[in-house]
């Protein structure tokens, strides 16, 4: 890696915290009971979402941490401590902190289809996912469904599969957290490759009595980004040569190179830029029939909702991009072939999709945060007052001067988009000019944020 | 480009966002004229839903609910006013600031309650037009700076 990086596993408290076996059980043992309440909640408690602690606390508070800091600052953070993954992981383990002798996992041992070992199960479950969105998102227990639905297929898939699967490959989520931890300023990496090719036993992958073989099926020695590596930290745990560390790197430091690259990633990218700009205008903005179209699931006007969602995802705003990255290549008069340009340049979408979704995070997450004194007060909407909070008013925070946070971050998403079209066009040794169309396509989608948050 | 000259490009271009943001603008010569309008609220839309007056008008608010209890709370204005059915409520306020503001329902209605939202339009839009201007600047700020290097 070419890029300048700090080992923040030299502090020894650091390198303390991250090799204990405890870290990981300690951070679900605090998400797991809010976890169980957030379900609680969903299931048994008021079903007016504002009222409900299932939907404030996931959809507000757990929202704006993970987009807002945990994402942009500590990349996959929230994966290592994650509730959902944790009960088939314990059993697939029977363990919950001290691995079983050699770290030996108790489980069918299926090995994950090959077909299958890219992010297409995780675009399609986020989408599946994002069209029922207005539901899930409002609705408590639409949310506790879908969240325990989660539950049950990781601790299936995990009593099927070897390792976290589920996290890997199925979790809706984890693509999303995944293409955007790229842009994290801190990396798990090995510290030399040449000694991990010397070393036969690679015991940071198949895991010894100190700790357990990379849950997430990755070789460290040949992890390159962020993106499927989900920071439980295991391999500094068992690596016998001391070889693993965290590091502070800059921002967007996997996006440096444009090796790698694939289109599932890339439709990852546009699927995540779509729904960000989709939710901006049926959510935040005043069109009420958009929201109550998407709401009515199953009603006519739903299924054009579904039709017109699915198509702007997966064709119409690829497409678009598409005939940019064309011209491009015509107007630079680049030897690459469209599809490879295509794949490449989508990179360039991912600052600017996580500035958009940053953008319309913070336009309900500071309206709508007040209301998380209320439901820590009385998770259940059952008229509890246990810290004396459940009578808060509803105070929007920062109203009518959101935009003075949602503009800038558009502009820093713009511009790390601008920056990685034309990085992607030098290393492709091509004219930048070829990167002119997409970067025209990066700022009309910024112009239209623009427009419907300041 | 050598180091230096993409420093002051950067430099250069934030200092155009800045005034692009912030030069004073001309107020209009329009004579402030009174709204009145009537709002009908119901689960969870407002009707109208998008506002249109002038900087310095006078808007008087008639919030009419035609099903539960509605709030209306105008960002950036700090109205807030409610009505139940029967049971209207009214505001009467400058609108002193241009710009896009967004009024919300502020009484928990319903599952789609966070999303009740109109918009009250103050004429001139000048941040919109000022943020397009420091988009564009950013933009071709950031082209100049990136393309041979960075």
């Amino acid at each position: 890696m070419a890029t300048s990086r700090f080992e923040l596993t030299r502090v020894p408290i650091v390198k303390k915290v991250l090799v204990s076996r405890w870290l990981q059980w300690s951070l679900t043992a605090i998400t797991l009971p809010f976890f169980l309440l957030v379900i609680l909640a969903g299931f048994l408690g008021t079903p007016v979402g504002s009222r409900n602690f299932g939907i404030v606390f996931v959809w507000i508070v757990w929202w704006a941490l993970l987009i807002l800091l945990m994402l942009p600052f500590a990349g996959r953070l929230w994966c290592a401590m994650c509730p959902i993954p944790v009960a088939g992981e314990w059993l697939q383990r029977r363990a919950l902190v001290q691995p079983r002798e050699h770290a030996r996992l108790y489980t069918l041992g299926f090995k994950w289809p090959r077909r299958l070992n890219n992010m297409w199960l995780q675009n399609v479950a986020f989408l599946a996912v994002a069209l029922f969105s207005v539901v899930i998102l409002t609705t408590p227990f639409a949310s506790a469904l879908v969240l325990a639905s989660f539950v049950i297929v990781a601790l299936v898939t995990s009593l099927l599969f070897e390792r976290r699967a589920f996290c890997r490959y199925l979790c809706p989520v984890g693509g999303f957290i995944g293409l955007y931890s790229q842009l994290a300023p801190v990396e798990v990496r090995v510290k030399d490759r040449a000694l991990c090719a010397t070393h036969r036993e690679k015991i940071c992958y198949v895991g010894s009595d100190a700790g357990y073989g990379c849950p997430w099926l990755v070789f460290p020695a040949a992890l390159d980004k962020n993106t499927y590596c989900g920071m439980c930290t295991e391999c500094l745990k068992t690596c016998p040569l001391d070889n693993v560390a965290l590091y502070a790197r800059p921002f967007a430091a996997d996006l440096s190179t444009n090796k790698g690259r694939r289109l599932d990633e890339a439709y990852k990218a546009f699927i995540l830029l779509t729904c960000a700009l989709t939710y901006s205008v049926m959510l935040i903005g005043p069109w009420s029939m958009l929201k109550e179209t998407a709401y009515a699931v199953g009603a006519p006007g739903w299924w054009l909702y579904a039709i017109g969602f699915l198509a702007s995802n997966v064709a119409i705003v690829p497409g678009i991009f598409y005939a940019c990255v064309w011209l491009g290549k015509r107007i630079g008069q680049a030897a690459i072939s469209t599809r490879q340009l295509f794949i490449e340049q989508a990179y360039a979408l991912v600052p600017l999709g996580l500035a958009a979704w940053a953008a319309f995070s913070l336009s309900f997450v500071l309206t709508n945060f007040s209301y998380a004194w209320q439901v820590l007060s009385d998770p259940f909407g059952w008229g509890w007052n246990l810290f004396g909070t459940a009578d808060w008013t509803w105070t929007p925070y920062f109203a009518g001067g959101q935009s003075l946070f949602q503009f800038p971050i558009l502009l820093v998403g713009l511009i790390g988009a601008l920056a990685i079209a034309l990085r992607t066009a030098r290393q492709q040794r091509i004219s930048p000019r070829a990167a002119l169309p997409p970067v025209a396509f990066c700022v009309i989608f910024t112009l239209a944020l623009v427009w419907l948050y300041v | 480009m050598s180091q230096k000259h993409r420093v002051a490009v950067a430099a250069a271009a934030a200092l155009l966002i800045v005034v692009a943001l912030l030069v004073p603008m001309p107020m209009s010569a329009a004579a402030p004229q009174t709204h009145s309008i009537v709002i009908n609220a119901r689960a969870f839309a407002f009707e109208p839903s998008i506002l249109r007056v002038h900087r310095g008008d006078t808007v008087q608010l008639h919030l009419e609910s035609l099903d539960a209890t509605h709030g209306l709370f105008i960002d950036g204005y700090n109205v807030d006013i409610q009505a139940e059915p029967g049971k209207s409520a009214d505001v009467t306020f400058v609108a002193d600031r241009a710009g896009t503001f967004k009024f919300r329902c502020s009484v928990s209605c319903g599952t789609l309650h966070p999303f009740m939202i109109g918009e009250l339009n103050v004429d001139p839009v000048f941040p919109f037009a000022r943020a397009t201007v420091a988009t564009l600047i950013a933009a071709i700020g950031a082209l100049a700076f990136f393309w041979r290097g960075g």
